[in-house]
């Protein structure tokens, strides 16, 4: 227990370090694309990692969400659009382009949507759950289609990024350490989520809600709060995406980001805290290798899926402990 | 007047169409358990195999073979290799490989057949249209679809509450253990009604052809409003999908045709009306769908209790 904990420690610190030296390590190689490429990582990261609150750790299988990385990526575009033509929103205030405002915002505002969407969707289970969390995501992405205010179909481009301070947010380094940043603080966060008492009991729930039930724990109350949480992650990743990309469009919401998602996490290892890491950046890296071969590079994601969900379960995460528990 | 009631049968006609797939899709789920995300894959397999032979041969008749043949096969070979080791695992981990199938199949396809979508045309001895009522005229081929539609959903209730092998599907659905335990060979049920469910969206696949453009994505469109339908209808009940294939074709169908209407009377902007009412009744449907769930999360006729 003791020497797990330790290398689990030793492994985080390693992996810090990288991560903070290697916008430096790319200048030095003279190919700061892997700048760009590792800020993609990073977001994607947040973005599983809140779906595996859910998923992993509570056993929800949510659908949808990328409704929620969608809409935190909107309220950025949304907020942008407003400042730039100095029209008012809803007639009360103007928009913003102030990195401290926006993010919040675009927190507040994807966990809004959660606490409804988790509300409802959370009277159903199994199958049921699967379908009413991609049927709320197919709503909100047809709705956003529908805006032509905001771009519709086309999408809204954001012409500049956030200002956060006095840092130059157009520089790709700035922006991925201020990424990064936001990616150490949201997996503290979700470890001390994981660890608390609150974690136990989403765990609970995982392994026998009606147990749970049955020593008197109201379980509804719990993952919904566990889902608010969750959404509220994955609309800080989508404020994030829409900073990096300087571009929102209702794709962010399609059903195919939502399966992503799920990707990534079962990739990295469900219900483990840096499994959504791993399995970002190797969704990613194995997209932006195939890709350089050929452009038809589903073609081999799928089959490399099929096999890793059949053959190896518990994601990279899994095969680090196979790997490091053999005598 | 006569515009509701063409539009009425368009939605009967898309109706029929969902429910070739849901049809399979919650057969598949009801009796072998799996999410089958891949069902999609296997109606535009249909509908290529269909449109590729119609455009080579020239007969919409050999078509329809060649299209059940492809999607049947298709399916036996992601059956036997795929979901098979899928019985056991849970719902993700069906969602993910099947997820999987749709990326593999979907570029396959793309490699093979180009990006272009195909045209087919509708068969010259179903073109044209008919009086249904005194100065109504109504496309022939349309007709058709909802005809033989409506024979097939006939014949798979017979077969389903007359039959033997219809008796262990329904047991099947609502107990599957006690089947097993009985000695009935679940592997060779299994399969036959994955081949089924193949056969089916095959045969839906062909028949959209002529409808719509045949192209890459062309099943992910159709299964998602496929999954409303089984959900709607109550996950493994025959009757659930076939009512609500029908409840699901005919809303959509609807308010695609008179939400423009409406929003134009509303909004004064032309084009800005469009695109809301396009928005607006594409999330009809799943609008629908959590209000069955939430009313009735089982669905409006769940095969069991």
């Amino acid at each position: 227990m003791e020497r797990g904990n330790r290398s689990a420690a030793l492994a985080i610190a390693l992996a810090l370090c990288v991560l903070a030296a290697l916008p430096f390590a790319a200048a030095a190689l003279g190919n700061p694309a892997m700048t760009t490429l590792a800020t993609r990582i990073l977001i994607y990261a947040i973005a599983a990692a809140s779906l595996n609150l859910v998923l992993g750790y509570g056993g929800l299988v949510s659908f949808g969400h990328a409704a929620f990385f969608g809409i935190g990526g909107y309220t950025v575009g949304i907020l942008f659009h407003h400042q730039r033509f100095n029209e008012t929103l809803f007639g009360l205030m103007l928009g913003t382009d102030q990195f401290l405002i926006t993010l919040p915002a675009a927190i507040l505002v994807s966990g809004l949507f959660a606490a409804v969407i988790g509300a409802l969707a959370l009277r159903t289970a199994g199958v049921q759950f699967i379908m009413i969390t991609l049927a709320f995501a197919q709503m909100l992405f047809f709705l956003f289609v529908a805006l032509k205010r905001y771009g519709g179909d086309d999408g809204l481009i954001i012409r500049r990024r956030n200002s956060l301070l006095d840092f130059n947010m157009r520089d790709d380094t700035t922006f991925y350490f201020v990424t990064l940043v936001f990616v150490v603080l949201f997996f503290a966060l979700i470890w001390r989520i994981v660890n608390s008492r609150f974690g136990l009991v989403l765990g609970g729930i995982r392994q026998s809600e009606r147990r749970m039930a049955a020593i008197g724990i109201s379980t509804y109350r719990y993952k919904l709060a566990a889902f608010i949480i969750s959404g509220m992650g994955a609309g800080l990743a989508g404020a994030l995406w829409a900073n990096y990309a300087r571009f929102v469009s209702p794709d962010m919401m399609h059903w195919t980001k939502s399966g992503e998602l799920m990707v990534m996490v079962i990739l990295g290892g469900a219900g483990t805290l840096l499994g959504p890491l791993f399995g970002s950046a190797a969704l990613i890296l194995l997209e932006t290798v195939l890709a350089a071969y050929t452009e038809r590079w589903q073609v081999f994601l799928g089959p490399i899926l099929i096999v890793i969900i059949l053959f190896f379960r518990g994601g990279l995460a899994g095969l680090v402990d196979l790997v490091r528990k053999r005598p | 007047m006569t515009l509701v009631l063409e539009q009425l049968l368009n939605g009967l006609q898309l109706g029929v169409m969902l429910f070739l797939l849901a049809a399979g899709l919650t057969l598949i789920f009801g009796i072998m358990g799996i999410i089958n995300l891949a069902h999609g894959a296997l109606y535009m397999v249909g509908a290529y195999a269909g449109a590729l032979t119609a455009k080579a041969t020239g007969s919409f008749l050999l078509a329809v073979p060649a299209g059940l043949a492809a999607a049947g096969l298709t399916g036996i070979i992601i059956e036997y290799i795929v979901i098979r080791r899928l019985y056991d695992r849970d719902h993700l981990d069906q969602v993910l490989a099947t997820y999987g199938l749709i990326l593999f199949l979907n570029e396959l396809v793309t490699i093979l057949f180009g990006r272009q979508p195909l045209f087919v045309g509708v068969p010259p001895a179903l073109s044209g249209a008919v009086e249904i009522i005194p100065g109504v005229p109504y496309s022939v081929y349309r007709l058709t679809i909802i005809a033989v539609g409506l024979m097939l959903a006939l014949g798979l209730f017979l077969l389903i509450t007359r039959t033997r092998l219809g008796m262990l599907i329904r047991a099947g659905a609502t107990h599957r253990e006690m089947v097993r335990a009985l000695g009935v060979d679940i592997r060779l049920l299994y399969t036959l009604v994955f081949g089924l469910g193949a056969l089916l969206a095959g045969f839906a696949g062909v028949m959209a052809g002529p409808l719509l453009s045949v192209q890459v994505g062309m099943g992910e469109q159709i299964l998602i409003m496929t999954f409303v339908v089984v959900v709607v209808g109550g996950v493994g009940s025959i009757k659930g999908a076939f009512f609500g294939a029908l409840i699901v074709g005919i809303v959509d169908t609807l308010l695609r045709a008179f939400m423009p209407v409406l929003m134009r009377g509303l909004v004064t902007n032309t084009s800005e009306a469009d695109a809301l009412s396009a928005g607006l009744s594409s999330m009809g449907v799943y609008v629908l769908m959590a209000l069955v769930l939430l009313v009735r999360p089982q669905g409006l006729f769940a095969a069991r209790g």
